[in-house]
């Protein structure tokens, strides 16, 4: 097949260019059979290669004392305290969830508890952000997709804890569906996904192996269109019960040291989890026979079995001779293991039917052989200016607090996670609703706290800066918990890079990640990008670089919610307020308009409120605390009595000029927390926030059933309630 | 006082009552294969939440068979201690060792919060430690919870006083507001005649530790294990 007898559909097939098709002709020094050229589509595909995003992606910062594992393994890992590592990644599930929400976002689930399970650490949590258009339009993929995450976790025993959710016009056509699994392991029981030991058996575990999601990883680097529904059979299907006996199967696989690596068969199926096995081994390659994989059907031509994207399967390395011990693990769990090949030392992966050879391709070429697109970035206009001056005055505070409260984007989350189960393994300390999700470590105090977070309409704005604030929010919403933010995991989900303003806002973006995890002293040890997020016809997605942030508490005894706790502690401001109402959820809902810069972010002053903060918990000084972020100070203050069941009395908020009433009470400054407490802590409060440099306002008082600003608006906490919990109705 | 804990491939609260029983209460804990067709000489034993085998087909509809279910049923019949507990309960009505079944939840939605539950019953081993008509707080977690039967065997079991655990109000009310599944009489949980063999939809096992935003679930769990068998077992 030159390139002259290859046509333009076959590539287009495979989702390979000309000129990357020259570029393996000429490296082979042939032209790749059908199945080889089969093979390198779906490696060289974005999903799996990175080629557009690979160089900026080594900008971001991936060291850090506690890391144990950086990118390029199945997920991330690092040490947090008494001998336990966290693993963790996010990964998108975007295009599948589109064409079939449910299905879509159930195998994203599973997805990434394979990831995490392949390091040998159980699967504690998962946590799921997701993007739509505006709901009703968008009822279909919000109900399909919740239903999916719902119908896979709550199956498989994992408690889901957060998350996030927004609507928004240029998620319409592209919702974005974004999963993230958290697990724990013991440092000296850590695995990594390395096909080490020539002569080691290859055995494929878990489900059988059959036509679904061929072409998955291309399908995911293409735009959607309208035959997009037509690759309906690129979307995988499920069985979290087969999942859950995969789950304890390589649990049990710590009782044998048989075991030299676990890897997860994800997007490209066998191909791309034999070729990064051996690829993560210098000189390493593979022999496999595809007429030894187990199948559910029948018919199925090599190219098939190389390119199913089947859920629920796993490839293990295993000592040679010792292949009978695992599987005897596997048979406890009624699951069918297979020897399909073994490890080599030629650097090929080669692969056999019976005894044809049918596909010899260099690990390196498959696995970095993707010529990178040297692509360039140009700035988009600028977003349309807000002019403070000629926005009309706050009319009613109390009534703008209302509609905040029920806009689909700030409203009671309940709604959701009440269909999800996030109890389950007796760890969730401080539940779903609030900032972040803390998870105990039983039989330690040790918590570990998660959330995800990601402003778009800022990164909209100003790709560099949203990204900063995508960090600095999480890191917040991590103390919050009285966890210290630990580590990163992120997943970049844009439109089309080769518009030249895409690209530039994945330039912006990574640099913005970048500076912002440097400064709060959070490396990113995991990852995905998802781009290619776009629609004939629609505008192009927001950059939404979601960030997934784990923290660590010592002692989870000190843990803070977000909810006021006692009648009479005071309720405080921690932090000053500016006229931060650029990209604000005020500014859209209550004037309709999107403009501005995102407010300005001091990524040391972010630091140096998260310290106070979290030395205030050590010392029991506090009795809540909640970030302020979307909605602002009033919109928080309202979350944490809705939380606690509590109101709040204070007197007029008469902001010092040049802050105006509209931004005190709904502006979006960074480095504001609300926290409670005790009369008695207030001296010691304010010690600490002269050390660092910080301001602390007296808000009011808990108390009673209503919130209320004196001569400004008193609301009931009911009416309160009935607007936030309606929000997603 | 030794527990037995069922475990299915697909079930996920065994680590959690495992847990409870072996680290909050101090009992004797010993897991139990669904293929084992032997109770290794359990007092009580807990058939906890999950999905057994994948319950795509029925919840529990093919537990019922397994090998561990048949030592199960004679179990009971000797008046051993049986506790379901959300799948276990399903399976339960499921092997007619309950009547009743469960079915889809009213919202027809998965839901995981708590409630409130008015004990009916504290003569019982499983619930000895409450008292009368005690208000206690516990977490469901399940998609087919809305527990149903026959107007005659409904009327049947509240002559007989089988209802044990009812859906209420904080304040201790059986209200329609306060059932968070569709549950005919706002059913939780309900006994056998013998009041040997308890299924509940409700998770006490979540509940055993103030940390864990409740530990009123300890309190069934202390009843089975200070019950001395009060049950004989023959």
């Amino acid at each position: 097949m030159s390139l002259d007898t290859v046509d333009s559909r076959r590539l287009r097939e495979v989702a390979l260019t000309p000129e990357e098709y020259r570029a393996i002709v000429e490296k082979l020094k042939r032209p790749p059979n059908a199945v080889e050229l089969g093979m390198l589509g779906v490696l060289w595909s974005e999903h799996c290669s990175y080629k557009s995003s690979k160089a900026l992606l080594r900008r971001l910062p991936s060291t850090g004392d506690a890391v144990l594992q950086g990118p390029g393994e199945n997920a991330g890992a690092v040490e947090i305290g008494q001998g336990w590592a966290a693993v963790f990644k996010i990964e998108s599930h975007n295009h599948p969830s589109a064409i079939e929400p449910y299905q879509g976002a159930a195998t994203g689930v599973g997805g990434i508890i394979r990831d995490v399970i392949a390091m040998g650490a159980r699967p504690i949590a998962l946590l799921d952000s997701l993007r739509f258009g505006p709901l009703p339009a968008s009822r279909h993929h919000f109900e399909g997709v919740v239903a999916g995450i719902g119908g896979y976790g709550n199956c498989i025993g994992i408690p889901t804890v957060g998350g996030e959710l927004y609507f928004d016009e240029c998620y319409a056509q592209n919702p974005l569906v974004n999963a993230m699994c958290v697990g724990l392991v013991r440092v000296d029981r850590l695995m990594r996904a390395r096909a080490e030991g020539t002569g080691n058996s290859l055995m494929l575990v878990g489900a059988d192996t059959g036509r679904d999601g061929i072409h998955g990883a291309s399908f995911a680097s293409l735009e959607l269109d309208e035959s997009s529904s037509e690759r309906r059979p690129a979307v995988q299907v499920g069985n979290p019960f087969l999942e859950k006996c995969l789950l304890e199967a390589c649990m049990d696989l710590a009782h044998t040291d048989a075991v030299v690596a676990v890897q997860d068969l994800g997007a490209a199926g066998l191909t791309s989890s034999v070729a990064e096995c051996a690829g993560r081994v210098p000189g390493a390659g593979a022999r496999i026979d595809i007429s030894l994989v187990p199948r559910r059907e029948r018919g199925m031509t090599p190219y098939d079995v190389m390119l199913s994207e089947s859920q629920e399967r796993m490839l293990v390395v295993v000592q040679r001779g010792r292949e009978s011990e695992v599987e005897r693990i596997f048979q406890t769990w009624d699951l069918t293991s297979a020897v399909i090949g073994d490890v080599t030392d030629d650097g090929h992966l080669t692969v056999f039917d019976q005894t044809d050879m049918v596909a010899r391709l260099p690990i390196d070429l498959l696995t970095e052989g993707a010529p990178l697109r040297r692509l360039t970035g140009t700035s988009p206009a600028p977003p349309p200016s807000l002019h403070l001056d000629s926005l009309p005055p706050l009319a009613d505070a109390g009534q703008s607090l209302l509609r905040l409260l029920a806009s689909p984007n700030l409203c009671s989350r309940r709604p959701i996670f009440r269909r999800y189960d996030h109890m389950v393994g007796d760890s969730t300390v401080v539940p779903p609703g609030g900032d972040a999700a803390l998870l105990r470590i039983k039989g330690t105090k040790l918590g570990v706290a998660m959330t995800t977070d990601c402003n778009a309409r800022y990164c909209h704005l100003d790709p560099n800066l949203g990204a900063q604030h995508a960090v600095a929010e999480a890191a917040r919403n991590i103390v919050a918990t009285g966890a210290r933010p630990v580590a990163v995991t992120d997943c970049l989900n844009l439109a089309n890079p080769d518009r030249p303003e895409v690209y530039w806002q994945l330039e912006e973006t990574i640099a913005g990640l970048a500076h912002a995890c440097r400064a709060l002293e959070v490396p990113i040890v995991s990852g995905n990008v998802s781009l290619y997020n776009d629609s004939e016809g629609s505008s192009p997605i927001h950059p939404t670089p979601v960030v997934g942030m784990i923290g660590v508490i010592e002692d989870y005894g000190h843990r803070l919610e977000a909810g006021l706790k006692n009648e009479g502690d005071f309720v405080l401001l921690v932090g000053s307020s500016h006229n931060d109402l650029g990209g604000s959820e005020y500014l859209k809902v209550e004037h309709g308009t999107v403009a501005g810069r995102p407010p300005a972010l001091d990524l040391a002053r972010e630091g140096a409120v998260n310290r106070l903060i979290l030395a205030a918990a050590r010392s029991g000084l506090l009795r809540s605390a909640h970030d302020c972020a979307d909605g602002g100070m009033l919109v928080a203050l309202a979350e944490c009595c809705l939380l606690g069941g509590l109101g709040v009395r204070c007197p007029a908020l008469r902001p010092e000029a040049p802050l105006r009433l509209d931004a005190a009470f709904f502006g979006e400054t960074p480095g504001r927390f609300i926290v409670s407490a005790p009369s008695r802590a207030m001296p010691e409060l304010q010690t600490l926030a002269r050390r660092h440099h910080l301001e602390i306002s007296l808000l009011g008082m808990a108390g009673g059933q209503t919130i209320e600003f004196e001569g400004q608006f008193r609301l009931s906490l009911a009416e309160m309630r009935q607007a936030w919990e309606g929000g997603l109705a | 006082m030794k527990f037995g804990v069922v475990v299915f491939p697909g079930t996920w609260s065994d680590r959690d009552c495992g847990w409870v029983i072996d680290q909050v209460v101090g009992a004797q804990l010993q897991y139990l294969w669904h293929k084992d067709a032997d109770l290794k000489g359990c007092d009580c034993v807990i058939l906890p939440g999950g999905f057994a085998y994948g319950d795509y087909l029925r919840t529990g509809a093919i537990a019922r068979f397994a090998p561990v279910m048949e030592q199960i049923g004679e179990f009971a019949d000797r008046g051993g201690l049986v506790w379901g507990i959300c799948n276990g309960f399903q399976i339960l009505c499921e092997a007619d060792l309950l009547p009743g079944a469960l079915i889809r939840n009213a919202s027809l939605e998965y839901r995981c919060e708590w409630t409130n539950l008015v004990v009916e019953r504290t003569d019982l081993a499983f619930t000895s430690s409450c008292a009368e008509r005690e208000v206690i707080r516990v977490p469901i977690s399940h998609g087919e919870g809305s527990y149903f039967a026959e107007p005659a065997v409904l009327s049947r079991l509240e002559q007989n006083g089988q209802v044990v655990f009812r859906y209420c109000d904080a304040g201790g009310r059986v209200v329609p507001s306060a059932n968070p599944n569709g549950s005919l009489h706002n059913i939780a949980g309900i006994i056998n005649k013998r009041g040997n063999v308890l299924g509940m939809m409700p998770h006490p096992e979540r509940c055993a530790e103030p940390e864990l935003g409740g530990a009123d679930g300890l309190k069934l769990f202390r009843s089975v294990a200070g019950s001395a068998l009060k049950v004989l077992v023959s």
